[in-house]
């Protein structure tokens, strides 16, 4: 896969292939609006999660720092964008003054929740991680006494969508014939900003930073001997982490048009984990499966399952929400014993050493 | 810039009712080959600790390079020029050799998240060069052929040599090897003994712990002697090589009598 889009040692073949991944992207959101608008839906759900996954990927797959509270970091962005750009403040800033806030935001609690748990690993880092998600979700619940901050579990309405002038990406538009609905036009924001997201974690991987992630993950005191300061560089990999978590919040609000801490429970934040480990921890393109999967595959389901049901027996037997989780759990156990390092696992990068062997004699 | 590279006066450290150190003093010179030796137990890996910033000595101090090492941490310590391997073997198992020792350059080298991100002309001239000489370490101790090779997948010698180059990628004013030698057999241990002979050669000084004693006697310039967290011995291979404190630690005096007349 990386021979298709190594652009320095096969260019032709490299840019066919971008050419032909960038056509079946544009092409995609209509050939689900066919299928039904809801799936156009569900695929920029599915994208907010991969970024999510790609987010805490940095936290547990990279730096080895199991967070069972990263739906926090999601429900900070969320939060920030709700109350900058809705009529709860009536404050209606861009969205592109507000994604950044939220990301900073984010990240503050990312280092917030970094700085107690820094001598802490395994389990014991993974209770207060999940204690700091609930602690935000109850806080999100009850702001809204004496002053009314969050609009407690009511949650916040009307938010704005994203605005660049006058063109909302909430509108019908027909340009060139084409009928670019919502959905779609945040489909194509979401794409850009994922290609950045990706790049963005290819290339803290492969760096100095990502090595020490890394280095920390696998053997803390060896890290430590090498001159890494563990500290700093934990702290760095919950702040990025939460950043992106934080972002992907401004957007799911925007996107959603209303929030409420319902949406920011626990079971989130473990759904989050498993597309992580699912797709293979360490492995960003494992993650991207990973996620995908997770999130398209209830949604299969629940327009599967009837049908087939009714095909088969006649009529239905099961509920298709509760075989649903049924079959999804299944799935996951059958995961898990035959691929336990995940779909991807973290794979050796070879390195070529060109440099090198053009040197030597 | 003194003769002396590290000094360590009157290092005390107990763990509980265990005197680990009690009051243990030498100086290391620069260039020269430095044995730590004595029985298991004696507190030699303590030192270590202790020297390396993971523990912190109840009373002495170091004076390092004419600088002291007091309240620094692990990190602090490498940063100042002293790299450790470990007794049992702790390398970042699931990264392959090249990129253990890449880690090792981290202490000397810049980038930042922003510059990951952007890979600008300079992050990338730097990538190329920790690169570059992550892989002269690898060829410098030999495990070059094994580059792309998990480090959990090396044969145990070449897991104690990768330690030691990862150890070097710092650029260390001195080493520190806790047991090199350990589990090798007498063909790889003639090799480990050319190796530590070149680092030398090459100007960086270094601490050794270590049980094989051909290998101390025929390496070291001088030799400590530790037994129960005290030293008993210090001077040049032979002449400690006949202390009768020394003999007497090994084999357990007396005792060893008593042994022999059952």
């Amino acid at each position: 896969m990386n021979a298709l889009f190594d652009t320095r040692a096969n260019p032709r073949l490299a840019w066919v292939g971008i050419l032909v991944v960038a056509i079946a992207l544009a092409a995609l959101p209509f050939a689900l609006a066919g299928i039904g608008t809801a799936w156009v839906r569900i695929t920029n759900t599915a994208i907010l999660y991969v970024f999510l996954a790609l987010g805490l990927n940095i936290v547990v797959g990279f730096a080895g720092l199991l967070d069972l509270g990263y739906i926090a970091f999601y429900a900070v962005g969320a939060y920030v964008y709700a109350l900058l750009a809705s009529p709860h403040f009536n404050l209606h800033l861009p969205f592109w003054v507000i994604l950044p806030i939220g990301a900073a935001t984010a990240c503050l609690f990312g280092v917030l929740l970094g700085t107690p748990t820094l001598k802490l690993r395994g389990d014991y880092l993974a209770i207060v991680t999940l204690g700091f998600g609930e602690i935000i979700r109850i806080f999100l619940n009850n702001l809204s006494q004496p002053v009314n901050i969050t609009n407690g579990p009511q949650g916040i309405t009307l938010i704005d969508p994203f605005q660049i002038g006058s063109f909302s990406f909430k509108t019908n538009e027909t340009i060139a014939g084409l009928s670019f609905s919502g959905p779609i036009k945040y489909y194509y924001f979401l794409v850009l900003v994922l290609i950045a997201v990706i790049v963005v974690n290819l290339r803290l991987q492969n760096s100095r930073i990502g090595r020490a992630w890394e280095a920390i993950r696998e053997d803390e005191v060896a890290a430590r001997a090498m001159g890494i300061n563990t500290r700093n560089v934990k702290l760095l990999a919950f702040a990025m982490g939460a950043s992106f978590g934080g972002i992907a919040g401004g957007m799911f609000s925007a996107i959603q048009g209303f929030i409420s801490p319902e949406s920011f429970i626990l079971v989130e934040s473990i759904n989050v984990l498993a597309m992580v480990v699912l797709g293979g921890m360490g492995n960003v393109w494992g993650v991207i499966l990973g996620a995908l999967l997770l999130s398209f595959m209830p949604e299969v389901l629940r327009y599967t399952v009837g049908p087939i049901q009714e095909r088969v027996f006649g009529r239905m037997l099961l509920e298709p929400e509760v075989i649903r989780m049924l079959l999804f759990g299944f799935a996951l156990v059958l995961m898990m014993l035959f691929r336990p390092a995940g779909i991807l696992p973290s794979a050796l990068r070879k390195r070529e050493l060109e440099s090198i062997r053009a040197a030597a004699p | 810039m003194t003769d002396t590279l590290l000094s360590a006066e009157g290092i005390t450290k107990r763990f509980g009712g265990v005197q680990a150190l009690s009051d243990v003093a030498f100086t290391i010179r620069r260039g020269e080959i430095y044995g730590l030796i004595g029985p298991n137990g004696a507190g030699k890996t303590s030192l270590f600790n202790v020297l390396t910033g993971i523990y912190e000595p109840d009373a002495g101090a170091f004076i390092f390079d004419d600088a002291p090492l007091a309240g620094l941490k692990p990190h602090q310590v490498a940063e100042r020029g002293i790299a450790r391997t470990f007794q049992n073997i702790r390398l970042f198992a699931n990264l392959s050799a090249l990129e253990n020792v890449m880690i090792g350059r981290h202490v000397r080298t810049h980038a930042t998240v922003v510059g990951a991100i952007f890979r600008g002309p300079r992050t990338r001239a730097e990538e190329s060069a920790i690169e570059r000489r992550a892989y002269e370490l690898l060829a410098y101790v030999g495990v070059d052929k094994r580059a792309n090779d998990l480090a959990k997948h090396l044969a145990y010698g070449d897991q104690r040599r990768l330690e030691i180059a990862r150890a070097l990628a710092t650029e260390p004013k001195l080493l520190a090897l806790d047991e090199p030698a350990a589990g090798m057999n007498a063909t790889e241990t003639a090799g480990l003994r050319r190796l530590l002979e070149n680092i030398r050669t090459d100007g960086t000084t270094i601490l050794l712990i270590e049980h094989d004693m051909k290998l101390v006697m025929s390496v070291c310039d001088r030799v400590c002697v530790l037994d129960y967290g005290k030293k008993i011995a210090e001077g040049p291979a032979a002449q400690v090589q006949k202390d009768e404190r020394v003999i007497a630690a090994y084999l357990g005096g007396e005792v060893t009598l008593n042994l022999k007349g059952t």
